[in-house]
């Protein structure tokens, strides 16, 4: 406790809460206290159980030990409208939103009061003025983007008017002027007396921001401690038990050749609520990491799947996208792995793995080219080698080549599978969010991994909407949004405030576009 | 001229109704989220029931409370395997449907030679008597009157109340529904039991209104339409009004195209209203944003909120 809040009750106090899953301790004695007009941070890795202790204060989820006191008093909160009666607003991870309905009416459906669509609009634009969350209570949500969609769940709190605010990680997607924003509203939120429970897994932010932070590891509280006195190292150190693992990262050397040109990419998007891609241009050398940044939505499915080849180009596009100058436009994704491309999905789960399926298994997915089956039969040696091989060279942890994908952890399967793509020696490698949901050690070593590939002469993408990721591990970066591609610009001549501005759409039109593909052009030839 | 008109639009209204019952059941259930391929099951059961009931008590309205009952547990069994257990709701519809045909069957042994005289056409004095308006608006049978009542509750239910909102809501989204603190398994019951009840309606229209005799088999496939106006009607209770009368119309029609002895094989002209149904409603639902904004996203993905 510090200074300010001696002798002030805590208007929510936790005391041992323990909440356990079948094959995981999800929260262990959490002890927690939050004061009026405080910003609490919970700060800890992906799967400390953050997000678990929240939904507990909402009453979303019920614990299994342990008390939850109001203002001093204890209470049993088994719903969300009890805690909301209490006077409890969460903004969720994943948002709690239905598109296909209206901002007004998603917002009814969060608010205990007689149903007024029009009364309720009212009152949502009054709010949304008073915090300056420009809203209109008309539009669908699956036509929002994603920081204006936060907006909706933040309006649909702050109209009953609460007395404590829990957002769990809410800045994940939004960009660097965004944020700069929600803390506006958060210090202005707590100044009128309301507390915040503020969940992230960012150090700086939280020193920026917090009052106090509770860390959290493995579902236990590891410490509290006075953000605003500690150093980002020695966060870090509460948090995974150790220094942060930073990537060594060089400049890179000379550009290889152009391995993959995008070129005049035009595409609709099938789904209706999807983003259009407009004139795409861009070349990846070998030797070099390019990194597109951007605010999910907005176009990065769209053109992962044009690139992967999961959803073909029209046979008379097909020059739009070059593998290693062979026009790959209308070839599908396994005929663009023959040509040397990978590609590393964001959805590891179903996407990059079959979930049941054996880590052996799974190798043959993408890598049955290697020799692995001959007339239609499986050379079980063969692909336990290289299955043995992936984790060895990789590093992951999991019970052996037999184990069921979906017995890893995020960050081990992820290693593994970027592994597994690796090791087929490609020319080419597509990264989609290639950190998320990882724990720290194991994002650091995937970043190094993609650092040593750039090393080695391949060309690699990285999709991401972690603008920090991109910093670290890219040599040139790209910003996408709305479907359109900003210009290229070398990572060490940017910032992020700059690359901020460029994800919500401002950035210099294509006159000034660096007119690379032409260059490319003669170079592949 | 002016009769044989009235008496094609009267035959067409109901010829339509059972459809009209099921598939704005079948709705209601889908808004929700699940899927209940057993609607054929459900109809039939309750058509059997309704008849036995009827014919046993001699009373209809026994009968059509019994038609109900019988589609509400057959709705009941179906959403105890796919919402308790988490089956998969294609199987268990499939499965529903073939143990209801094979029930009714068994139910309706002693019965396939019983003849009831069916649910009477109200007649109100001086209303009823007015010419082309009277026929057409006033002397109908109470069920056929009750179809239009329960499509304008369904339309202002899911549009115009927080509940309706509510189950649209959960067939989107039901992880979001769950955090926000909606019993999601529990609503999805209600609709389930919902659409249960309304398919045992229509089972009631067939078998005590449209012909009042038991046949075995004799929902000839109407469940399997009104599965489809479902979904060709893009989830919009008024496209499945349309779509329903509009197999009315041409099953009326061809009746009468046969009546005259037109030289087409039977069995094609008795396939024309199945055909025509979906080759119109294809084609006005073709509009992809419409589908994307009105079919319930997760539609047959079982779901259990873990807590
Ligand atoms: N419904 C659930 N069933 C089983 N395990 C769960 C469930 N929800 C979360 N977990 C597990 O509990 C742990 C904590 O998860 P979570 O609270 O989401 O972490 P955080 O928000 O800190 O990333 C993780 O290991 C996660 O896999
Ligand atoms: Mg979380």
């Amino acid at each position: 406790m510090n200074e300010e809040t001696k002798g002030l009750q805590p208007r929510l106090e936790l005391r041992g809460i323990t909440k356990i899953y079948p094959t995981v301790v999800a929260n262990e004695d959490v002890n927690l206290k939050v004061y009026p007009g405080e910003i609490h941070a919970v700060l800890g890795e992906n799967g400390a159980g953050k997000s678990t202790l929240m939904k507990i204060i909402y009453g979303v989820i019920k614990p299994d030990r342990g008390q939850v006191l109001w203002e001093g008093r204890e209470v049993q909160v088994t719903r969300p409208a009890e805690a909301r009666r209490l006077g409890v607003g969460m903004v969720f991870q994943h948002f709690s939103l239905f598109e296909t309905l209206t901002v007004a009416q998603n917002i009814a459906l969060g608010v205990d009061e007689p149903f007024d669509l029009d009364r309720l609009s009212k009152r949502i634009g009054e709010v949304s003025r008073r915090y300056g969350l420009p809203l209109d209570p008309q539009r669908l949500v699956h036509s929002l983007s994603v920081g204006e969609r936060q907006r909706v769940e933040i309006v649909r709190c702050l109209l009953q008017e609460p007395r404590l605010l829990i957002m769990d990680e809410p800045t994940s997607v939004l960009t660097p002027q965004a944020v700069k924003k929600l803390f506006e509203t958060l210090r202005r939120l707590a100044e009128e007396g309301c507390s915040i429970l503020y969940i992230s897994h960012k150090l700086e932010e939280i020193r920026e921001l917090c009052h106090n932070a509770t860390v959290m590891r493995g579902g236990r509280v590891t410490a509290d401690a006075d953000p605003r006195q500690e150093t980002a190292s020695s966060l870090a150190r509460m948090m995974i038990g150790r220094e942060l693992p930073v990537c060594e990262h060089s400049v890179s050397t000379a550009a290889g050749p152009v391995r993959l040109l995008i070129s005049g990419l035009n595409r609709k998007s099938d789904d209706p609520f999807g983003t259009d891609l407009k004139d795409i241009h861009l070349e990846v050398r070998g030797g070099e990491i390019v990194g597109i940044a951007g605010i999910s939505g907005n176009g990065q499915q769209e053109l992962l799947v044009a690139l992967s080849g999961e959803k073909p180009l029209d046979k008379r596009d097909s020059a739009a996208i070059k593998i290693d100058g062979v026009e790959a436009g209308h070839l599908n994704a396994a005929a663009r792995r023959d040509l040397g491309l990978t590609f590393v999905p964001e959805e590891r789960l179903g996407r990059g793995a079959v979930p049941p399926m054996s880590l052996s298994e799974n190798t043959l997915l993408t890598g049955h080219r290697g020799g692995m089956v001959r007339f239609g039969l499986i050379k079980e040696r063969k692909v336990r080698d290289f299955a043995e091989q992936c984790l060895r060279d990789f590093d992951v942890r999991c019970g052996g080549v037999q184990a069921a994908a979906k017995s890893l952890s995020g960050g081990n399967l992820q290693k593994f599978i970027v592994g597994r793509e690796i090791l087929q020696k490609p020319k080419v490698l597509i990264a989609a969010q290639p950190t998320w949901g990882v724990d720290v050690g194991a994002a650091a070593a995937i970043r190094q991994e993609l650092i040593e590939l750039r090393n080695s002469g391949l060309a690699v993408l990285v999709v991401s909407e972690e603008l920090e990721e991109l910093f670290e591990i890219c040599d040139r970066i790209v910003v996408i949004a709305g479907g359109r591609l900003s210009p290229v610009t070398a990572a060490a001549d940017t910032n992020m405030e700059e690359i901020g501005l460029w994800m919500s759409g401002l950035f210099p039109g294509d006159g000034e576009r660096e007119r690379s593909d032409a260059v490319a052009d003669a170079s592949s030839r | 001229m002016t009769e044989t008109v009235i008496g094609i639009l009267l035959a067409t209204l109901g010829a339509g109704t059972p459809l009209v019952f099921a598939a704005l059941g079948e709705l209601v259930t889908e808004k929700s989220g699940v899927l209940n391929l057993g609607v054929e099951g459900m109809m039939i059961v309750g058509a059997v029931c309704g008849f036995a009931v009827a014919a046993e008590s001699g009373n209809l309205w026994l009968g059509v409370m019994a038609s109900v009952l019988a589609g509400t547990g057959m709705a009941l069994v179906f959403g105890v395997l796919t919402l308790t257990f988490q089956s998969n709701q294609v199987a268990a519809g499939l499965a529903l449907t073939i143990f209801g045909i094979g029930l009714s069957a068994y139910i309706g042994l002693d019965y396939t030679s019983v003849a009831l005289t069916g649910i009477a056409n109200i007649h109100i004095p001086v209303l009823s008597d007015i010419p082309v308006a009277g026929p057409l608006l006033f002397s109908l049978d109470p069920l056929l009157y009750c179809s239009f009542l329960m499509f304008a509750a369904i339309a202002y239910f899911l549009y115009r109340t927080k509940a309706g909102l509510l189950l649209r809501a959960i067939g989107e989204s039901p992880e979001s529904a769950v955090s926000l603190g909606y019993p999601v398994i529990a609503i999805r019951y209600l609709a389930v039991l919902f659409g249960g009840a309304m398919a045992g309606l229509a089972g009631a229209y067939l078998a005590l209104v449209y012909t009042p005799l038991w046949v075995e088999a004799m929902t000839a496939g109407r469940g399997w339409i009104a599965l489809a106006l479902v979904v060709f009607a893009t989830w919009r209770p008024g496209r499945v009004m349309v779509g329903a009368y509009l197999f009315g119309g041409v099953t009326i029609i061809q009746f009468h195209v046969q009546g005259f002895g037109v030289d087409i094989p039977s069995q094609l002209l008795s396939m024309l209203p199945y055909l025509a149904t979906i080759v119109v409603l294809v084609l006005i639902s073709r509009d992809i944003n419409a589908i994307r904004l009105n079919a319930p996203a997760s539609l047959g993905k079982a779901y259990h909120p873990s807590v």
